[in-house]
């Protein structure tokens, strides 16, 4: 049988479903990429950098746009799955709108949610005002201006590493693997629009486990004398002239340690998406201790699930950078190729 | 050794960790094993209650014990107030108040028991 | 036929038990302190003995409240015991009216029917054979019920039946013995004589057929009079003692007697108590959601009848008080596990509850004289502010979610109230999570050095989020200064009108904490407050049957991860309305709520915060409430 007539449903069109889907109409399969939202490229949409080498992401974006440019691509946006059937290694799925047929193998590529940092109150995100989120700190770089509630521009700010990860108290024990340098990656940038700031990173363990990544972080102590410090940030109070308060103990010298700041930065970490875990049910897959996907074998099957013929790619089977993201997605396409010329 | 536990002269600046008496870090871990947990990150010891009044870290405590040095261990452990706020924090889910309370049994225990 | 040697064995047991019983009841009475001797000397002339006796028959025979859990299960417990005991009362009268004489010993109304085999064939007599063998049928219907429960528990609903030990195997055995025997005994007696109802009289017939019914009857009655005998001796030392045991505490309770926080009589006659039905095995959330089996309040209790070493087990439990709640036979199973955290870990001799508790409690007292622990010199008197009206206390795990005090500094300040923030720079702790952990003498430091800022401050009202610092504020802090939850505080503020608020369009399922509810009997102040300004829906564990959150601070020994098991059965279970917030008047609930993550997409709140959402901006003269909600109308 031809490539062509073989039919791949991709649900997810973020970084990895989007790669995935462009090896996948190369090799000359038809391919439905379904995307929730209005248009494709997932989480990367919303960032403004990225790290280490603090490219502009639209680059990426723009790769990752030119990859789904593709005849035998269908891009359904706005678009959710609604009914899977599984017969002899065959999937019939229809979405809300419409049937698709006949799936020869499906890739679940439904990436991550960011942790709701309500959960933590002791932070007192939604409580106080300058209290954000990494996201949040985002939107600002994008907008060009980082200004507290009150249009001041923040003289101290505070990073929380760790935040709904690495944490019993939220059911969260894995770590986000790309917090950490996320943090260094933001903090050098408050430091760039803000020369006379000062920014502190209250971390448990520093995190550099990519390429060019311990670089950046000696980057920022060298080039912008970022403050490091070794505590878990407990509480978080809002005094009478409305900065925030933050309690830690400053571990390495062994005493508590208070400190003012004007904006209180939350490193969220990465769960598996609520969208990809309703689909749980209806493909009969499984999940890991960590909540994401789990993966049939963790050094040499990192694509395969549970299911023949269901594939998986990107973060939702873990946390993992840009890189490893689509180097993820490109493997489940070589997966998902060798499937398919067998059956 | 378990004669003078608890009394014995104090030490110099050095940990001296083969000398060290274990018995209250084995009393604890075997009764709360979730206690091997703790990764230092001192969020106990920020939040603690005691620590608002007086020199008091569970971090510091939770170290100290499982290094034997257990005269130090002796001179604060009193000072929680068992208030589990820790408990609250603690990111690793170490039962932390358990270790309070089981390492002041374990002093009771073995100063009883002793000799 | 006035005596046979057979009834020996029945009449040796009886007059035992009776005579032990006695012998107990006394030492009992004899062991309390001289107040509770002097309520237990009133209640015998009084009111209370009245009332002990309908609660006797209510509870005891009937089993009211059994019924009401478990209707299988109640059926069960009424039949043996009601069944037993009108057998006995009907048999008695039976002997006495067609006896030969009046006045009977009591063997003689037990075997009445070996004694007058031929009686009841015509007439009245008749008719009363027949209710005999009705009684008798309904006791074999129970114990049937009995026995199935003993193989397949799951039949009653309980999913856990308490093991047993050796003795009362025994008992258990020849309790079982006792009512076949009778039948048979009885049956073929009646086979041999042509006499019987349709039970002994039908089945005696039958049996007649085949076999020799004179000779057969001898040996059954034996039996019957052996088991009799035997069960009798064996009470004591096995859980039956429960039986005895039930009808002095009943007393004792109406009377006013309660357990304390030593061991002593009371306590004693609790434990004795039990029956080891089960009922709180499967209230337990740390059974049915935690899977931590071996703690739950009828292996405590049956831990200390054994005289085992049960500080583990009592540290091991929320004290949620689901337990007390449900317990049937009202044992105070609360304050029975902090009389055993208080005493610590002690030595195996000092448990004998014969020789034990008096030295027990003596070696109590001097283990607290002199205890090594002499813990918060380094508090010193804490700063206040003079004169306040309302002193607020947050309470330490407020300081964990701050939503909480903000939400009351704006109801405050809403309500124009002069307060002051007593511990906003961080609290000394209530006292409460040390008493909790049996170390009453370091709590009382602590009691001391906050009720000294207390005074001093001058406040007339002291306000606490908390309900487990509100808990022992109540009990044992004796302030002079009035004590309210948040809750009941901005009750009273909307019901003096001094808070204004909006109707919230919002639907609200309130969780009742274990220390407000079970804990200290505050239902309706915060109903009243989230029906004034929400749609408060009910969940399935309402008020006395609300399930806890599972992060008291009351068990020091569950492995958190356990907790997170716990409080994701709770939110899932209380978020099935979907409703868009779950309230909550605890911050400790609040935290531990926060550990699940939550599938419904409620939200979880603080009554403060929804209250404090509700609050109007504008003048009051531009008010207008909406929908707002008969408060009589509603029942609380
Ligand atoms: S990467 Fe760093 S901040 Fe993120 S979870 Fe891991 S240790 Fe924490
Ligand atoms: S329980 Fe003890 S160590 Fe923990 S916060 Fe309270 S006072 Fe501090
Ligand atoms: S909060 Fe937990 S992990 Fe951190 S130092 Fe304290 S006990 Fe250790
Ligand atoms: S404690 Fe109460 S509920 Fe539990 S087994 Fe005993 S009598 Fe039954
Ligand atoms: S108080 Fe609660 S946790 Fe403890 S045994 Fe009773 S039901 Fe279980």
């Amino acid at each position: 049988m031809h490539n062509k007539e073989k039919h791949i449903v991709i649900i997810g069109g973020g970084t990895a479903g989007c790669v995935a889907a462009g090896r996948l109409a190369r090799e000359g399969y038809r391919i439905s990429l379904i995307e929730k939202d209005k248009k494709p490229g997932g989480k990367i949409n919303n960032w403004y950098q990225l790290f280490p080498d603090r490219r502009r992401s639209v680059e990426v974006t723009d790769y990752i746009n030119k990859e789904i440019d593709h005849p035998l691509i269908d891009l359904m946006t706005g678009t959710e799955l609604d009914k899977v059937k599984y017969k002899n290694g065959k999937f019939s799925i229809s979405t809300g709108k419409s049937d698709l047929g006949q799936a020869d193998a499906v890739l679940i590529a439904t990436g991550f949610d960011l942790f709701d940092a309500t959960r933590k109150e002791e932070y007192g995100y939604g409580i106080y005002d300058n209290v954000i989120t990494s996201l949040d700190l985002e939107n600002m770089f994008h907008s060009g201006d980082i200004l507290t509630t009150k249009e001041e521009i923040p003289k101290r700010v505070g990073i929380v590493h760790c935040v709904g990860s690495r944490d019993e108290k939220v059911g969260n024990f894995h770590c986000s693997k790309v917090c950490c340098v996320t943090a260094v990656k933001q903090a050098i940038e408050i430091k760039e629009h803000i020369p006379d700031s000062e920014v502190f990173c209250f971390y448990m363990d520093m995190r550099m486990f990519g390429p060019y990544y311990e670089e950046l972080y000696r980057e920022s102590q060298e080039k912008w004398v970022v403050n490091y410090i070794r505590g878990k940030v407990s509480e978080v109070s809002e005094n009478i002239e409305g900065r925030l308060v933050i309690k830690a103990e400053d571990t390495l010298l062994g005493k508590p340690i208070r400190m003012e700041v004007d904006m209180l930065v939350l490193m969220v970490g990465m769960q598996n998406a609520k969208a990809g875990l309703n689909l749980q049910d209806k493909f009969g897959i499984q999940t890991g201790v960590n909540g994401f996907f789990r993966i049939r074998d963790n050094h040499y099957g990192n694509n395969l699930s549970n299911v023949d013929g269901l594939f998986y790619a990107g973060t939702c089977t873990a946390p993992m950078n840009i890189t490893d993201t689509i180097s993820h997605a490109r493997a489940a396409a070589v997966e998902i190729t060798e499937y398919l010329s067998k059956n | 050794m378990a004669r003078n536990f608890g009394f014995a002269p104090i030490k110099g600046r050095v940990i001296d960790f083969d000398r060290n008496d274990k018995r209250v870090f084995e009393y604890v871990l075997e009764r709360e094993p979730s206690f091997a947990l703790c990764i230092g990150c001192g969020g106990c010891a920020a939040t603690c209650s005691a620590a608002n009044f007086t020199e008091f870290s569970l971090r510091k405590l939770n170290i100290l014990i499982r290094r034997g040095e257990n005269d130090e261990v002796r001179k604060i452990v009193d000072r929680c107030m068992l208030c589990g706020k820790c408990t609250l924090v603690c990111p690793r889910g170490v039962n932390t108040r358990n270790v309070v309370f089981l390492t002041r049994e374990a002093f009771e225990e073995f100063d009883n028991y002793a000799i | 036929m006035p005596f046979n040697p057979f009834v020996i064995p029945f009449n040796i047991g009886l007059y035992f038990i009776i005579l032990y019983v006695v012998a107990r009841g006394v030492v009992w009475f004899r062991d309390l302190p001289r107040t509770d001797k002097l309520r237990m000397q009133r209640g015998f002339f009084g009111r209370p003995f009245i009332l002990s006796i309908k609660e006797i028959f209510m509870e005891g025979l009937i089993h009211r409240k059994i019924f009401k859990v478990n209707p299988v299960l109640g059926y069960m417990h009424m039949s043996l015991a009601f069944g037993w005991f009108l057998l006995i009362l009907l048999g008695t009268i039976e002997a006495d009216i067609f006896g030969e004489k009046h006045l009977n010993p009591p063997y003689k109304a037990i075997f009445f029917r070996f004694f007058n085999p031929d009686h009841g064939t015509a007439g009245l007599a008749k008719h009363y054979g027949f209710l005999m063998d009705l009684i008798l049928a309904l006791i074999l219907s129970g114990l049937l019920i009995a026995i199935i429960k003993r193989f397949w528990s799951g039949i009653v609903g309980m999913k856990r039946t308490a093991n047993l030990k050796f003795l009362d195997k025994v008992a258990l055995t020849s309790l079982w013995l006792i009512f076949p025997s009778r039948l048979l005994a009885e049956s073929f007696t009646c086979g041999a004589y042509g006499s019987g109802s349709f039970l002994t009289g039908s089945l005696g017939t039958a049996l007649a057929g085949f076999l020799p019914a004179e000779i057969m009857a001898y040996p059954f009655w034996w039996l019957y009079s052996l088991s009799l005998g035997t069960f009798f001796i064996l009470l004591p030392r096995t859980r039956y003692m429960h039986i005895p045991s039930e009808m002095f505490l009943i007393f004792m309770r109406n009377s006013g007697v309660r357990i304390g926080d030593q061991y002593g009589s009371c306590a004693d006659v609790q434990i004795h108590a039990c029956s080891s039905c089960g009922i709180c095995l499967n209230v337990c959330q740390l059974s049915t959601s935690a899977d931590i089996t071996n703690i739950q309040a009828a292996y405590f209790v049956k831990g200390l009848k054994r005289e085992d070493d049960v500080f583990d087990i009592a540290l091991n439990c929320l004290m949620c008080g689901r337990c007390d709640e449900a317990c049937p036979v009202g044992i105070e199973l609360g304050p029975l596990r902090m009389i055993h955290r208080r005493a610590g870990d002690p030595p195996k001799d000092t448990m004998s509850i014969w020789s034990g508790y008096l030295r027990l409690r003596n070696q109590n007292i001097q283990d607290n004289g002199e205890s090594h622990i002499t813990a918060f010199q380094y508090l010193k008197p804490q700063p206040v502010k003079k004169g306040p009206e309302v002193l607020y206390f947050a309470g330490c795990m407020t300081h964990l979610t701050p939503g909480i005090p903000i939400a009351m500094r704006k109801i405050f300040e809403a309500a124009g109230i002069d307060f002051d923030f007593m511990d906003k720079d961080g609290s000394v702790c209530c006292g409460r999570p040390l008493t909790l952990a049996g170390k009453d003498r370091e709590a009382r430091e602590l009691i001391r050095n906050n009720s000294d800022a207390i005074w001093r401050s001058g406040a007339k009202t002291l306000v606490t989020s908390c309900p487990i610092c509100y808990k022992i504020f109540m009990e044992s802090y004796h302030l002079d200064v009035e004590v309210l939850h948040h809750s009941q505080y901005i009750n009273r503020l909307i019901e003096e009108e001094k808070l204004k608020l909006n109707f919230l369009n919002k639907s609200v399922i309130y969780h009742d904490p274990c220390e407000l509810g079970r804990g200290s009997g505050i239902y309706s102040e915060p109903r009243r407050v989230l029906i004034h300004i929400s749609r408060l829906g009910k969940s399935n564990h309402e008020k006395e049957d609300a399930l806890c959150c599972g992060g008291s601070l009351a068990n020091l020994k569950i492995d958190r991860r356990k907790i997170t098991d716990i409080v994701s059965d709770v939110v899932e279970e209380l978020t099935l309305s979907n409703p868009d917030y779950l309230a909550t008047a605890c911050p400790l609930c609040k935290k531990t709520f926060g550990k699940a993550d939550i599938k419904a997409g409620s939200e979880i709140k603080d009554i403060a915060e929804i209250v404090a959402m509700a609050i109007v901006s504008e003048p009051p003269e531009a008010i207008e409430l909406k929908k707002r909600t008969k408060l009589e109308k509603v029942s609380l």
